[in-house]
């Protein structure tokens, strides 16, 4: 169990706020943290890393990790942090980067193994594409059989192929070394995908703990579905006026009536739901 | 001209080079934990050091010279301690040479590496201490080599910087012949004898090996940085 009730004043981009996280993990548990950004995600990770100092408690199992008056140096305390821009490091060989852990080569050969990365072994991180590099970190990451694993924003800055491959892969690793990880990430599919529990942080505080499905299906009564987009713009075509919305990657139109395009100012955040009909899902041509 | 060449004193370079080595060994030991200290603290003293740090640029030779002749002579509490209990004088000799151009040449030797240490991405630094390293081992093994033109700039600065010194040298040296009289100074005393022809070997050779030393660094930092691509990988 991972016990975590810590404080701490924040002087952010939105002005000041006070983080306050109180929460219970499970060993083993896969954690997804979201919420807007300066909402507190990444300080809160920084803290448990120990690169951070906070007030408050903090304990791993029987391990106490900060108290009111003592905080373990980061050195000690066993963590995996991958970092959004890799932070590997340049002067060593992807092989050294994962051996500059820890010496276990067996391990290190596993984990290259397992992520597809053996043939890749002597190469350094410059030669290396953003997806790889993030393989690389992950595997760095987990060099130390970590008690706890960090992620912050691993896959945000890869393309949505290489970011599905490499939740698969996180996946597998998770499921092989049953690491308890705690995931910062923005991407509602990859917070399905991966994490058995999403805590959503705004300003600080907790606004919604529970699994994916309860926190994420933004359905509410009796829509059968809905999506949160931006109004890009509004056309008006012969009599009708339709509504261009840009929902996560996608651009789709929807028809609006005289008074809703009045009342409608774009760049707004939107819903769109229906309730009329059944919807049908198609697969994509592949 | 040819007797002058086959008369030519060669110790006073010997003795420049000699010093400037000496000085890049002593400095870049005490550089590196000062420079390190300086790129990572959030102490209000950062200020107040780096300017202290930088006074040897600004200041003129004389009057670093002045200051460290007066607390390094024997007549002070610093040069008296060292010659009653080491039996060592530390002005008007090589001892004295390395002490005065350790002070004159540490900016040469800190900005170039805090400025290296500066541009390093703070995560990996971080990812260092999580697997478990301390400081020492993150700046020797992590920190270092990934700012290579940086510490070579700084050695060869600083190496290049000390043979170029010329007016602390002869306010804490003098001019003796094998023990303080250094290139430069050489030079000065030719000019002063109006031996020309001496002075121009001499001036020729300084111009030359400067001009080579600078160029191999230019040539190495162009290459590393084509290699590293940034420090941000």
């Amino acid at each position: 169990m991972i016990h975590i009730d810590i404080h701490k004043k924040l002087h952010g981009s939105n002005g000041n706020m006070n983080l306050d996280v109180n929460l219970t993990i499970n060993e083993g548990d896969f954690l997804a943290l979201a919420g807007q950004s300066g909402s507190g995600k990444t300080t809160l990770l920084r803290i448990l890393a120990g690169l951070e100092i906070s007030n408050g408690t903090l304990k791993i199992g029987d391990e106490i990790w900060q108290d009111e008056k003592f905080s373990l140096a980061p050195q000690k305390r066993g963590i995996g942090f991958v970092f959004q821009d890799y932070a590997l490091f340049p002067n060593m060989t992807v092989e050294e980067n994962l051996h500059f852990v820890n010496k276990d080569k067996a391990l290190a050969k596993h984990l290259l193994e397992l992520t597809e990365l053996s043939s890749l072994k002597n190469r350094v991180p410059t030669t290396l594409s953003g997806g790889q590099k993030q393989r690389v970190s992950l595997c760095r990451a987990l060099m130390n059989r970590p008690k706890i694993l960090l992620m912050d924003e691993p896959l945000s800055a890869l393309d949505p192929t290489m970011r599905t491959k490499l939740q698969n892969e996180i996946s597998t690793l998770h499921k092989e070394f049953g690491t308890t990880t705690i995931m910062v990430s923005h991407d509602p599919s990859e917070i399905y995908r991966l994490a058995s529990r999403v805590v959503v942080l705004n300003q600080g505080k907790i606004i919604s703990d529970g699994t994916p499905k309860e926190v994420l299906l933004k359905t509410s009564g009796s829509q059968k579905f809905s999506f949160d987009g931006e109004l890009l713009d509004i056309v008006k075509v012969d009599v009708i006026y339709v509504a261009i919305v840009a929902i996560g990657q996608q651009l789709v139109e929807v028809v609006v009536d005289d008074t809703q395009a009045k009342s409608l100012i774009i760049g707004d955040s939107v819903t769109i739901s229906t309730k009329a009909f059944a919807p049908i899902i198609l697969p994509h041509e592949k | 001209m040819s007797e002058t060449l086959q008369n030519l004193e060669f110790t006073p370079f010997i003795l420049s080079f000699k010093l400037a080595g000496i000085t890049t060994v002593i400095l870049f030991m005490m550089a590196v934990p000062l420079s390190w200290y300086l790129s990572q603290t959030k102490s209000k003293a950062k200020p107040f050091l780096e300017a202290f740090t930088a006074l040897p640029i600004v200041l003129p030779p004389s009057v670093l010279g002045f200051y460290i002749l007066v607390s390094l002579s024997q007549n002070s509490p610093i040069g008296a301690f060292f010659d009653e209990y080491f039996g060592v004088k530390l002005v008007f000799n090589f001892t004295g040479l390395v002490v005065a151009s350790c002070f004159y040449s540490l900016p040469f030797m800190v900005q170039p590496l805090q400025g290296g240490f500066e541009s390093l991405n703070k995560n990996m630094l971080e990812a260092s201490y999580i697997a478990g390293k301390g400081k020492l081992q993150t700046v020797f093994e992590v920190a270092l080599p990934n700012i290579k033109p940086a510490v070579l700039t700084a050695i060869i600065i600083t190496f290049a910087h000390t043979v170029g010194e010329f007016g602390v040298v002869l306010m804490v040296g003098g001019s003796i012949p094998g023990e303080t009289k250094v290139a430069s100074v050489a030079i000065y005393e030719m000019v002063e004898i109006m031996d020309y022809t001496t002075a121009h070997i001499y001036s020729g050779i300084m111009v030359i090996i400067s001009f080579l030393v600078l160029l191999s660094v230019y040539i190495f930092n162009d290459k590393q940085n084509k290699k590293i691509g940034g420090f941000h990988v």
